[in-house]
């Protein structure tokens, strides 16, 4: 039995196929301005990369902000529950889910079953997302995918005190201006980031094992000013932007 | 075809007579002048049965303030505030009131001149600046209320306190009016007052029929007789019409969410410019909101009342309302609800207009979690003003909330 995932995100759309309960492959592309073009794109590739017919697929579950855009899914379900059903299943033992994608961010508290106890979102605001960061890479004029990287040699990290993304863009250009080293600014935009959705996980009181998901799990900098912050570690899958997929595709299998 | 006959069906009658009330309500406010008649503006938990004993009109800026946010007319007064130097901060209520007065707008032109302002505050301590602005503005005579928080219970101290105020207030009513207050009109005022709020208490717990007859959404709307009419006959023969309406609703299965499979109570002020998004949201994931804290807080008080011996009960009783008691003592009435309704969950509204109700939500959210195991929704909204309101976020988080309590199995059995 096969069964898909598609996630629309803001930024990217991923696609998941679970095979036999085991993971088969996963892909993502941009999703654009179309999320609907951007869903078939994501599934018709998969489904050629791995050999697979669409009538294989016994069924489809559609999740992220574009998911009621997938129209050839059988159902659709939130991120939310996604999230904690891929975390489960890639990872039983883990009992906390940070998800940071392009436009919020949250914390989600699972059980043993990885059924979602309680969950937190960012409020109305980019501050601690992957919007946040593209933003800030983009006044630092460095790379987004190696600002993680860069920020890991910082010896005295900025403090970054806007909330406000636009406010803190301006906060990191005037001190571009001052002349900061870059690795400095870098780990401080990721420390003002982290601290946001530090405070989503404090308040569910999610305890480890924690994973984290979404593309933002993949830039180290981040990862490791939020270990800062919580006092625990947190691990990073080997999908960790595909992880709503994948749960989505083992909904699918359960449905 | 079905679907329309079931929203026919679902309609409750005594909507239509509760408009015209509220219209002539309105209009006896709006005319008092011509009719030499006075009216005082007042904080919706303020001792209104002194007033309506000596036939002042009693207006109210946050019913008034609803309607703004119903009307969707929020955004426009609140800016209009802004303009003037009001903080973005504020609550809705104080800044779309302040917004209306200036600019003599809103659903119904802007609310009668008072002669006098009575501000209560049991309910927030924002009214206190607001009322003194208005009294300022209007170049009326003010009177304050001071009911202390009570954290733990209500003391000895407390109660000589207040009560010394209730004696102030008939004086300052006496003084503005130039008249003697009727002690005997006070205690039939006292009986209806009381008579009503025992009448909404019982048609609020008609939803813990399942079917619920009704939702929150319904008592929203009909709450506001009961904060306006508090202590006439108008309103205790209106809440007996609609206690009669919900129980026949019982009778005959009738429920106001077709094919009700979850119950969920609300926490805080409705998000008034979005109540019919709400109701659709969750009535399409065949969940009703059966009940919610903040009606309720018209009758949660009930049982200090003694209408034989009015005057001196209503200290204690306006001072240890919902809002104005310990967070543990909330918490406890929330966990009452959740018993007595048996609800699947609870969705918190996070109002960022109201701090004195939407402070201490999250560690009432970490005891009903403790307690009961349901699952709790935090939104983060804001009664009157839209530019707090993320649609697709709100529509996110209710989904997964929605997911979660299928995820557990909690439905209603049967």
């Amino acid at each position: 039995m096969i069964y898909a995932g598609i996630d629309i995100g803001s930024i990217t759309a991923k696609a998941a196929l679970i095979e036999n309960n085991q993971l088969k492959a996963t892909h993502m592309v941009f999703t654009g301005y179309n999320p609907a073009a951007a869903g078939r794109q994501v599934f018709d590739e998969l489904l050629m990369q791995t050999g697979i017919s669409a009538n294989a697929v016994n069924k489809v579950v559609a999740t992220g902000y574009g998911r009621a855009s997938v129209d050839f899914a059988h159902k659709t379900l939130t991120e939310i529950i996604c999230h904690g059903t891929g975390a489960h299943f890639l990872n039983p033992g883990v009992r906390g889910v940070i998800d940071v994608g392009g436009q919020d961010s949250k914390a989600i508290l699972l059980d043993a079953h990885g059924h979602v106890q309680n969950f937190a979102m960012n409020d109305k605001c980019a501050a601690g997302t992957g919007r946040f960061l593209e933003v800030m890479a983009q006044a630092l004029q460095i790379p987004l995918d190696q600002m993680g990287e860069i920020s890991l040699g910082a010896e005295n990290p900025v403090k970054i005190s806007s909330i406000c993304t636009v406010f803190a863009e301006s906060e990191v250009i005037s001190m571009i201006a001052r002349q900061k080293d870059r690795r400095d600014i870098a780990a401080g935009i990721h420390r003002s980031a982290a601290l946001r959705v530090a405070s989503l996980a404090g308040k569910i009181h999610l305890a480890p094992p924690v994973v984290m998901t979404g593309g933002v799990a993949k830039n180290k900098g981040m990862v490791q000013a939020l270990e800062d912050y919580l006092g625990y570690g947190i691990q990073v899958g080997t999908v960790p932007q595909e992880n709503g997929a994948v749960g989505a595709a083992v909904l699918a299998s359960g449905t | 075809m079905t679907r329309t006959i079931d929203r026919e069906n679902t309609k409750i009658a005594a909507a239509k007579k509760m408009r015209d009330i509220m219209t002539t309500y309105y209009l006896d406010a709006l005319s008092a002048f011509q009719n030499n008649r006075q009216v005082a503006w007042i904080t919706s938990g303020g001792p209104v049965e002194p007033l309506v004993a000596m036939d002042i009109i009693p207006v109210y800026p946050e019913n008034h303030g609803a309607m703004i946010g119903s009307a969707k007319m929020g955004e426009e007064l609140c800016s209009k505030a802004e303009e003037m130097g009001y903080c973005a901060d504020l609550c809705a209520y104080a800044r779309a009131d302040i917004g209306c007065s200036v600019a003599k707008g809103g659903p119904i032109g802007g609310l009668p001149k008072p002669d006098m302002l009575i501000c209560c505050n049991n309910i927030c301590g924002t009214v206190l600046k607001w009322y003194e602005v208005q009294a300022r503005y209007y170049g009326v005579p003010l009177f304050i209320l001071d009911t202390p928080v009570c954290h733990t219970g209500f003391f000895p101290e407390t109660a000589a306190y207040v009560k010394a105020q209730i004696t102030e207030y008939i004086g300052f009513l006496e003084t503005v009016t130039k008249r003697k207050l009727d002690m005997d009109r006070l205690n039939q005022v006292g009986h209806l007052s009381f008579e009503g709020q025992k009448l909404w208490q019982q048609v609020l717990r008609t939803t813990a029929h399942k079917p619920s007859p009704m939702s929150a959404f319904d008592a929203f709307f009909f709450l506001a007789l009961i904060v306006t009419l508090r202590g006439t006959t108008t309103a205790v023969d209106f809440y007996r019409e609609l206690l009669a309406e919900m129980n026949d609703r019982i009778a005959k299965g009738i429920s106001v969410v077709p094919d009700e499979q979850y119950r969920l109570l609300w926490d805080n002020l409705p998000v008034w410019h979005r109540l019919k998004w709400l109701s659709k949201k969750f009535s399409d994931h065949k969940a009703c909101l059966v009940a919610d804290t903040y009606t309720s807080a018209w009758c949660g008080a009930i049982q200090y009342i003694d209408p034989d011996n009015f005057l001196d009960s209503i200290a204690q009783a306006y001072t240890r309302i919902y809002l104005n008691i310990g967070i543990d003592q909330m918490a406890d009435q929330v966990l009452d609800m959740i018993r007595f309704y048996d609800v699947n969950g609870l969705v918190m509204h996070s109002n960022r207009s109201c701090k004195p109700y939407s402070f201490g939500q999250m560690d009432i959210m970490h005891i009903v979690h403790k307690k009961t195991g349901i699952p709790v929704l935090m939104l983060e909204a804001d009664m009157v003003d839209p530019r707090s309101f993320s649609e697709s976020q709100m529509d996110t988080r209710i989904d997964a909330f929605m997911e979660i309590i299928l995820q557990r199995g909690t439905t209603l059995k049967g």
